[in-house]
């Protein structure tokens, strides 16, 4: 027994590491699973060298070209290119030309700050253009509010980045929107009357959006069958299952990561449990239709757009994208270019380009025409705007429908 | 009523593998005294193997009789291979130092392993998590009133697989030559060294049958729980520790026991607390067992050893 006591405080400390480790980001756009890509080898040299002289206004650009999240900086840059080239197209802004200086921030806190802190100190851009994840624009918010120079995260969701002060932007939706649009859609669109929640206990995500769903569902005159959990990593949710299932819901909603819902779904089929699942923006992922497979098909989930939206500036940007990258842009990349427009935009109307001047201007965006809905920005400035119900099919989500705020 | 009722059969069918896994543990404690905390893992790279066998032989081929064999056995031999390699290049040369040394090691390889396995260069799978394929066709082996309580081929299935798998190991620990290797070494590995037994060969050999065990543990929770991820060695490597800790470690029916207690106590916790409370009382339920009894349900305190 006594050689015993040692191996078992061994197995506790294996078991802190392990659990530390398995800790999922808590945004899904910080998510590193989707496959990672190519990434161009020397990222910062590939950026053209910008002239930094007085005939060119400098962007900066900071996200993950390499490492787990490579798919969804690649596709922030090449949003943000796009937006450039265009308006250099048209000429330029105050008659000078756009440039975009990019650092790769590796998916990594520290290497976003420090590429924040090159890009304001060395490079002088004036506006600051990223990162996907949450946890990355939370480090380069600090720096750029500090500086006084204004930075538009076109992807980063969780609630808190631009609460780090008033230079600070985003051109997506905050995560409890998500919540409230999903409820006013299974009331309104799918006419549910009694809907069961299975949340992810450990995710702040989750949980924001359980909240605003549950509260917003039953003010419109629904009914929460029941509320059960799980938490992240778990791959068994048979007890939780069976449990809603005796609860008879007509939809389940689950705010949660394409790693578990994919799962849950087989298990709620195999269980008996015939309804869709409802969800947000975590579900956005090819993973999910090979982790659901059949079983995830009729479900719906939110996102920020959808490249099948058949409105013409969706089409035009889609087929210019097209043209550009020879892919579908994805979510990440709508959101960059509508991120960078912005910028843009803030740039041509401001009297001045310092700090202060654009900073105003950007906060009076309003009824801006973005691919990802027209963005209209509040006093925290966060964007107001619609977001898109998908349908989950084979192999590919379609376009259900918008909602509005 | 019929909650309760498919409460059951759940938390059987989770307890089963946790039973597969935490063998190997047992086995491997009773002949060297070793924790193998790298066995979890083991178990992972044995889903990767089936994973890797089942794509080879084609999604049609999948669910033949004969494919479903094929995939346990590659795994099986594979791990075993691995479970072998493992032993002689990592436990092998630290046998007489002081123990925490093969621990400490164990938990390097078992680290080394799950995170090695999210590389994403050349035959190495990545982070990602993978749906397993479906190569055991599910069927509905019994339904009771409206699909109230659903019972699944492949739960009866895995149930059969470690009932069986548990005698034929107390069969080999009690009724073989080789068991009685290995009962002699476990007792004195020099004593039984100069008694003219083959200690090494013991050692491997128990190492081979552990780590074949694990794959074919892994495969079941591979198509119970459909997702396979690099991490899932560890989270279910140290649920099987703790039931085999349960049920008294190195006795193999007590590791049985305390999986099917544990799978159980989970799923009724789950279902009727919160998933919250799932780690905290399994972790009160091996605390209070040790406080009471501590060598486990079924285990003796061995006097040490002078």
């Amino acid at each position: 027994m006594r050689r015993f006591v040692p191996m078992l405080l061994a197995a506790l400390a294996v078991m802190s590491a392990g659990c530390e480790k398995k800790t999922q980001p808590a945004s899904p756009d910080t998510d590193a699973s989707k496959q990672s890509a190519q990434a161009p080898a020397g990222n910062t040299a590939a950026t053209p060298p910008a002239p930094s002289d007085a005939n060119t206004l400098l962007l900066g650009v900071a996200t993950s070209l390499t490492g787990g999240q490579a798919t969804f900086g690649i596709s922030t840059r090449n949003g943000i290119e796009l937006a450039v080239k265009q308006a250099n197209e048209a000429g330029g802004v105050k008659d000078k030309k756009l440039a975009m200086r990019v650092y790769d921030t590796q998916g990594k806190p520290e290497e976003a700050a420090q590429a924040v802190t090159r890009l304001i100190t060395q490079d002088k851009v004036l506006v600051v253009l990223g990162d996907v994840a949450s946890s990355n624009s939370l480090a380069m918010a600090e720096k750029a509010q500090a500086a006084g120079v204004p930075m538009i995260t076109p992807s980063s969701t969780n609630p808190t980045v631009t609460e780090k002060g008033d230079y600070i932007f985003r051109a997506c939706f905050i995560d409890p929107f998500q919540g409230f649009v999903m409820a006013k859609f299974a009331r309104e669109n799918l006419k549910l009357s009694q809907v069961a929640v299975l949340q992810d206990n450990k995710s702040a995500y989750s949980i924001g959006l359980k909240d605003v769903f549950t509260r917003k569902f039953t003010e419109m005159g629904g009914k929460i069958a029941t509320i059960e959990s799980f938490s992240q990593g778990d791959t068994d949710y048979r007890a939780q299952l069976t449990a809603i299932k005796k609860s008879q819901p007509e939809a389940i909603y689950v705010p949660g990561y394409y790693s578990e819902v994919g799962v849950i779904a087989r298990q709620a089929k195999e269980l008996g449990l015939n309804v869709p699942l409802l969800g947000g923006d975590g579900w956005d992922s090819e993973k999910l239709y090979e982790l659901g497979g059949s079983a995830i098909q009729g479900s719906y989930f939110t996102n920020h757009y959808s490249p099948d939206n058949p409105d013409p500036r969706i089409q035009k940007f889609v087929a210019d994208y097209k043209a550009a990258y020879g892919a579908v842009p994805d979510a990440l990349a709508a959101l960059a270019y509508d991120a960078a427009n912005m910028a843009i935009d803030a740039l041509k109307k401001a009297p001045d380009t310092s700090g202060p001047a654009l900073r105003d201007t950007i906060a009076k965006t309003k009824d801006f025409p973005g691919v990802g809905g027209a963005i209209t920005l509040d006093e925290k400035r966060n964007p107001v705007k619609a977001a898109v119900v998908l349908k989950v099919g084979d192999g590919k989500s379609d376009y259900v429908t918008t909602v509005n705020p | 009523m019929s909650q309760l009722l498919q409460h059951l059969i759940n938390g059987l069918a989770a307890g089963t593998i946790y039973a597969l896994v935490a063998l190997g543990y047992t086995m491997v404690y009773g002949v060297l005294k070793l924790i193998n905390f790298a066995h979890g893992d083991v178990m992972m790279v044995g889903v990767y193997m089936g994973y890797a066998t089942a794509f080879t032989l084609g999604r049609q081929n999948q669910k033949t009789f004969l494919g479903v064999v094929l995939i346990f056995l590659v795994a099986m031999a594979g791990c075993a291979l691995m479970g072998f390699i493992i032993e002689r290049f990592a436990y092998r040369p630290l046998r007489e130092k002081p123990r925490l040394t093969a621990l400490i090691t164990a938990i390097g390889i078992s680290f080394a392993l799950s995170y090695g396995f999210q590389l994403d260069i050349g035959f190495l799978p990545g982070a990602a998590p993978r749906a397993f394929p479906e190569v055991i066709r599910p069927n509905e082996w019994l339904i009771i009133g409206d699909r109230d309580v659903v019972v699944w081929n492949w739960q009866v299935m895995s149930l059969l697989i470690a009932v069986a798998l548990m005698v034929g190991l107390q069969y080999l620990v009690f009724k073989t030559r080789f068991g009685r290797a290995m009962r002699a070494v476990s007792y004195d590995h020099r004593v039984a060294a100069l008694m003219g037994i083959p200690t090494d060969r013991v050692i491997a050999v128990t190492f081979m049958i552990s780590s074949s065990l694990a794959a074919g543990a892994g495969l079941l929770y591979a198509i119970k729980d459909t997702s396979v991820t690099p991490l899932m060695g560890l989270y279910v490597g140290l649920k099987a520790f703790v039931a085999a800790v349960i049920g008294g470690i190195g006795h193999v029916p007590g590791a049985v026991v305390g999986a099917l207690m544990l799978g159980l106590v989970e799923e009724f916790v789950v279902g009727y607390a919160a998933s919250t409370w799932r780690d905290a009382v399994a972790f009160a339920i091996l605390i209070l067992v040790l406080l009471v009894k501590p060598g486990g349900l079924f285990g003796r305190v061995a006097a040490e050893k002078v």
